[in-house]
């Protein structure tokens, strides 16, 4: 018989039966849904109360195509958005920044000032409509812009729900976005932390991601592994400026992804929300349930998907939606059909849309909560996804923690190892891929030329630098000038920065402003390359 | 023969480049990786101080063709124009021969296996 493994490593029996779950105490390690240690979700209902949010990565050109973007997808039943800025907003340069050149409005959209903010949400109420932004180096000012513009349209601070990513670790594991040396970076983070904690309490100031480090190439259980490593860093930083633990905990979320196997993906769900509870309880000595709950945000990944005939990729959608369900995702996101080509048409966002809603509506899998729970196969699934994820986890420690890890390079280093070591198993067939290593038909290149591609406009970049000029020739320079020079002496203290952030972001200063004021204090970070 | 794999541009994904730089060194090229977020000019004179026969650029933010006409450039007024330019990444269909038109030797879209890779930068002259 052939041998089948789990992509965390160890090795997946034909069959499954009491034998394999005699170690599992029901009361300890499972519990029931919505109650400590939270194995079968955060809820007590589950999707029969609230179906999971559904949350489309979207951005693109200038703020006002992806307001257009935000609204047809609004208008066809999505009830969250996720904002991806483009390349150059996310490394705090201006458009008319010349490495910017090439790069504007291309991966997300462009946001050089706080009119890009209140034209990307213009009629878009603010009160009832939660949204990601998927910032990390430049986290503290674009929340601080998003902020601002909450409160121009009127909304009590405690109403703004918003989730800015700000987890800049990940970044530099694995998504490239980092600007500054590794502390000022933390510092960064826990800033946006303390300040929305402290002014606004329902928003979600980190979201830890295992799902871009998995998409770089590591197992699922390190992905996990690694995510939970991370949430305990920045714990440990609040509580190091000495803040109480359950006064920020219930706001971190998650950001993982669902790909794969379907059920190690859902066994690593179960054990992951079992970890950071115990994690939390134990170490953390958290009191609120709510700072013990894994609430996350369950997607998919484009190494999912595959460039040989895109339209399968639609299929792979759907079992990545059924993972995402019966992992207990909080909140959904789909990768798009077209992703191995270019950013996604508005009819393959659609289509991701549709295929979460089908998952919702017609599937049945939120019909019940967790309805894996007590399956031989998938309790003894979720134990083995434990141990695999304890003993990443005590190899992180081995590094030298999480931290100086990332410092080091170490951890970069692994997750190209692994990357590697998964193209291999690709090439050998280990790992079958279908229309890419098995079942390859002729019709392949044929219908790699159908697929509709979204075009660049190049007029775009124009358009944005065009009205950054006019923000810069009519705002009120002095104030500009004042309110950059005090982003740079908080920096050079030890005064939270959001502050002097917002209050530069509220009299225009650009991105690119704030950003290199604090460039100048704190410096560039110098990579560790490593192969 | 030695590759310098490099990253141009803002773009941070580095995945594609890392697993073709060992998949390279793996089949007996010297390989360098030149880290994220190289401008053309620091990977045209990397490359030529590391006196390389191809340079590999990896793009996937979708300003690959702007990139690659930079290096392209640069290495012709360095009068290095014999290291061959090779690009990888998310390269739409349409874009293959306009880089191509560029001076690019070969294109690695997305989903190109390594093999492939392997056997054209295989064929390319030493210098």
């Amino acid at each position: 018989m052939k041998e089948i493994n789990a992509h965390a490593g160890f090795p997946i029996a034909p069959v499954y039966g009491p034998e394999d779950v005699a170690g599992v105490d029901f009361a300890r390690d499972i519990g029931r849904p919505g109650e400590y240690p939270y194995t079968r979700g955060i809820h007590k209902h589950m999707y029969r109360e609230r179906v999971w949010t559904m949350r489309q990565y979207v951005g693109f050109g200038t703020p006002g195509e992806t307001n257009a973007r935000f609204k047809y997808l609004m208008a066809h039943g999505q009830d969250a958005l996720n904002v991806a800025f483009d390349l150059p907003t996310q490394l705090g340069l201006d458009s008319d920044d010349p490495k910017a050149e090439g790069e504007v409005g291309r991966v997300g959209m462009a946001v050089d000032t706080l009119a890009d903010m209140e034209e990307a949400f213009a009629g878009i109420p603010l009160d009832r409509v939660s949204v990601s932004l998927t910032i990390n180096g430049m986290a503290a000012p674009i929340t601080a812009m998003y902020y601002a513009v909450a409160e121009k349209q009127g909304v009590a601070a405690d109403r703004v729900v918003t989730t800015p990513q700000n987890d800049i670790l990940k970044e530099f594991i694995a998504r490239g976005t980092w600007i500054y040396p590794v502390d000022p970076s933390l510092r960064l983070v826990a800033d946006l932390i303390e300040f929305s904690a402290r002014q606004y309490p329902r928003s979600n100031p980190v979201s830890v991601c295992g799902y871009h480090i998995r998409e770089a190439g590591c197992t699922t259980a390190q992905e996990m592994a690694y995510g939970l490593a991370i949430a305990a860093a920045y714990v440990e930083l609040m509580l190091a400026r000495g803040m109480a633990v359950d006064d920020f905990a219930p706001r971190i979320s998650f950001n993982f992804t669902a790909w794969g196997k379907i059920f190690e993906e859902v066994a690593k769900f179960r054990a992951g929300r079992r970890l950071y509870a115990r994690m939390l309880r134990e170490r953390f000595r958290a009191a609120n349930p709510k700072s013990w709950m894994f609430r996350s945000l369950i997607g998919g990944g484009g190494s999912a998907f595959a460039v040989q005939e895109p339209e399968n990729n639609i299929v792979r959608g759907a079992y990545i939606a059924l993972a995402a369900a019966l992992s207990g995702a909080q909140t959904m996101a789909l990768p798009t059909y077209d992703e191995a080509y270019t950013i996604p048409s508005s009819k393959a966002q659609l289509i991701a849309l549709r295929t979460m809603q089908i998952c919702a509506e017609e599937s049945g899998a939120a019909d019940t909560v967790d309805p894996l729970a007590g399956s031989y196969y998938v309790e003894a699934l979720t134990s083995a996804m434990e141990k695999q994820i304890e003993q990443e986890l005590a190899s992180v420690e081995r590094m030298g923690g999480i931290v100086e890890a990332v410092r080091s390079g170490a951890i970069q280093a692994e997750v190209a190892r692994q990357a590697y070591l998964f193209e291999q198993k690709v090439l050998s067939g280990e790992i079958p891929r279908v229309a890419v290593n098995c079942h390859v038909g002729e019709a392949a290149a044929e219908a790699d030329r159908d697929v509709e591609l979204y075009a660049f406009d190049e007029k775009a970049h124009a358009a944005q630098l065009a009205k950054l000029a006019r923000i810069r020739a009519q705002r009120d320079g002095a104030a500009v000038q004042a309110a950059l020079r005090r982003v740079g002496d908080a920096a050079r203290g030890r005064e939270n920065l959001m502050y002097p952030i917002l209050e530069a972001v509220k009299a225009y200063a650009s991105l690119g402003e704030i950003a290199q004021a604090m460039r100048e204090v704190f410096g560039e970070h110098k990579e560790a390359v490593k192969l | 023969m030695k590759v310098l794999i490099a990253k141009p541009g803002l773009d941070g994904h580095d995945r594609g480049a890392k697993v073709v730089a060992h998949a390279l060194r793996d089949a007996g090229f010297e390989v360098v990786y030149s880290g994220l977020k190289r401008t053309p000019e620091e990977i045209v004179a990397e490359a030529i101080q590391e006196d390389v026969d191809v340079v590999g650029l990896s793009v996937l933010s979708g300003a690959h063709l702007l990139l690659a006409r930079r290096v392209v450039d640069a290495l012709r007024a360095q009068d290095a124009a014999d290291i061959a330019v090779v690009v990888g990444g998310i390269i739409p269909p349409r874009d293959v021969e306009a880089l191509k038109q560029l001076g690019v030797r070969h294109v690695f879209p997305m989903g190109t296996p390594l093999p492939e890779i392997v056997k054209a930068l295989k064929k390319e002259p030493q210098r």
